[in-house]
């Protein structure tokens, strides 16, 4: 047994315990010691349950011990981003307003972890309420990035993402509203999935935006990812959005077509992702792994996404008026902080949202508030709505000619802590090759393509038609093996 | 500015106003280029389902899936109201609604 995670895959984490090669108690015990170890620096964590740990570990030892046959996940050692319930954990979504908040409940893909016999560690630092590309915006302080302390590991699930590529954690849940899975991977080195829109229940999800917001899994590699999709997906009567549609055997489809690879496959690639702004190392990152997966028998195919560069503004008018009808919630009434000395239940509200809320949040609760008010609603969120559909049909046409799209997940390598943090719309552009998928509700993955010259990771974005993940999977397991 | 602020049941400080007054009208900016489009003939796109159900159709009463209308148990009281700042064991407490 290694002593860090990243060195083990799921399968190998579950067949070592069931050979009994090694203990899932032994496994956790590795991933507490590495989190002892790291995560000074990196602070991807904000919260560990030793205990609980170690008492989920015994039970699959004791499984184990009798011979029993292993759920698919046992002994593996996961982390979750703090906007997802589990009962008793603290979920605090990175917010001074829910600190100390203990849910009642689990989240319904935290649950199916946990039945699939998952090792909960602890809950991931993000950024407050998943609002942000840099974890900056959390109020317990920053993630660091494991390649560079001196950068961000991408946000807003950047606990999640960092976790992974420390090897503190085999797998982690994020959660993705505009590029929250998909960028911090990117930026991390690691592989994290957005599922298709409906794919994953969103039950016990603290949420953002509700048309948006979506639960995927980070993992070293694409087939762990895809073992885990496997576990999470699925129809949940808590959640009307989630969809009934039958759930793939997402790792024996990457089985049957390891062989075959991507041979045949139309992969089109997006004029409008590869202009200006675009780093020169990415792109030389990203444009030499499709000229080797043209040579690993890809067709490749040039197209249009001709809506693109109103994705970005497009989705700050949808996110920040679902925002600020979802975050109303938080009113110092049922739960985390109360203002205290308030005469009236007015200025009890005022105060506490003033106290509870970072910057951030208060921007976008703002902006939200703005676009829905009388007078603004048609100029804005009717307008914002009606171009989604044009972004969307972008998507559906371009999925009549090719399999699936691939582009930059990111226009940048990690950058600097501090580098964006006065300039929100420079911030924002961070996720301008992400977002247009999120308001699709497209799925996608990004994978590691490649490296800077200063040893920053790059990622590829692989998009895929709604509920094919089992393609874009297949093009994520093909670059890995380039 | 505060008239917003007072809509979200914000309280900006002196601070946090003029800052947030700069921000808000950089993004606003920004987003004003949908202006550039003609959307006249688009049907507004509220949920993913809508272009799910059928591409070229819109989303109908059929399309909506609507759980059993049964009885099921609920969170107890009790663990719901561990978690509030003030209470009295069956409601919430806050403090004085109406204002003189």
């Amino acid at each position: 047994m290694t002593t860090t995670l990243t060195a083990q895959t799921i399968t190998g984490i579950r067949s070592a315990i069931a050979r009994g090669e090694t203990t899932a108690t032994q496994v956790t015990e590795i991933a507490l010691a590495r989190i002892a170890g790291e995560d000074e620096k990196i602070h991807a964590f904000l919260s560990v349950d030793r205990e609980r740990a170690l008492k989920q570990a015994a039970l699959i030892d004791a499984r184990a011990a009798q011979g029993e046959p292993l759920p698919p996940l046992a002994g593996v050692p996961f982390g979750i981003k703090d906007v997802l319930t589990l009962e008793g954990f603290p979920a605090t979504a990175g917010s001074k307003i829910l600190e100390g908040y203990r849910p009642p409940y689990t989240a319904t893909a935290v649950k199916k972890l946990a039945a699939a016999g998952a090792v909960f560690l602890g809950k991931l630092n993000c950024d407050e309420f998943a609002m942000g590309s840099s974890n900056e915006n959390s109020a317990y302080g920053p993630v660091r990035n494991p390649h560079d302390l001196e950068r961000v590991p991408g946000g807003s699930s950047g606990g999640s993402a960092a976790a992974v590529a420390a090897g503190m954690a085999a797998a982690t849940l994020g959660t993705d509203t505009g590029g929250s899975i998909r960028q911090p991977a990117s930026f991390c080195g690691v592989v994290g999935v957005l599922p298709t829109y409906g794919r994953v229940s969103r039950y016990g999800l603290i949420a953002f935006a509700s048309s948006l917001d979506r639960i995927g899994p980070f993992a070293a590699n694409m087939r762990d990812a895809a073992t885990v999709l496997g576990v999470i997906a699925g129809h949940d009567t808590m959640d009307a959005t989630s969809s009934p549609l039958p759930v793939p055997d997402y790792p024996a489809e990457l089985d049957r077509t390891a062989e075959q690879g991507v041979k045949g496959m139309k992969l089109g690639v997006p004029a409008e992702y590869f202009g200006e702004g675009l780093d020169p190392e990415v792109r030389a990152a990203v444009e030499g792994t499709i000229e080797k997966l043209r040579a690993a028998g890809a067709e490749i195919r040039r197209i249009s996404l001709p809506h693109t560069k109103y994705a970005i503004p497009t989705y700050y008018v949808i996110a920040t008026a679902e925002a600020s009808s979802n975050l109303a919630r938080f009113d110092g009434v049922r739960y985390g902080l109360r203002a205290s000395q308030s005469d009236t239940l007015a200025a009890m509200y005022r105060r506490t949202r003033d106290l509870g809320f970072g910057a951030e949040v208060k921007r976008r609760i703002l902006l939200g508030t703005y676009v829905l008010s009388h007078g603004y609603y048609d100029a804005y969120y009717k307008k914002a709505q009606q171009v989604r559909r044009l972004l969307a049909e972008d998507f559906l046409a371009a999925f009549r000619e090719v399999d699936t799209i691939v582009t930059p997940t990111a226009p940048t390598p990690a950058f600097k802590i501090g580098e964006k943090s006065d300039d929100p719309v420079a911030m924002y552009l961070a996720d301008i090759y992400t977002v247009t998928a999120s308001l699709a509700g497209i799925c996608g993955v990004s994978v590691p393509c490649g490296q800077s010259n200063g040893g920053l990771p790059i990622g590829m974005q692989i998009l895929g038609r709604h509920f094919d993940e089992a393609t874009i999977f297949r093009v994520g397991q093909a670059v890995e093996s380039l | 500015m505060r008239r917003v602020a007072e809509l979200a049941n914000l309280e900006l400080s002196a601070e946090e106003e003029p800052r947030m007054r700069r921000d808000l009208n950089a993004i606003l900016d920004y987003v004003a280029q949908l202006g550039e489009l003609d959307t006249a003939e688009v049907d507004p796109m509220a949920q993913v389902s809508e272009v799910l159900a059928a591409p070229g159709r819109a989303a109908t009463e059929k399309d909506s899936v609507l759980r059993e209308d049964a009885v099921r148990p609920c969170l107890e009281r009790e663990r719901v109201m561990s978690s509030a700042p003030e209470t009295d064991g069956v409601f919430f407490k806050v403090p004085r609604v109406i204002e003189r």
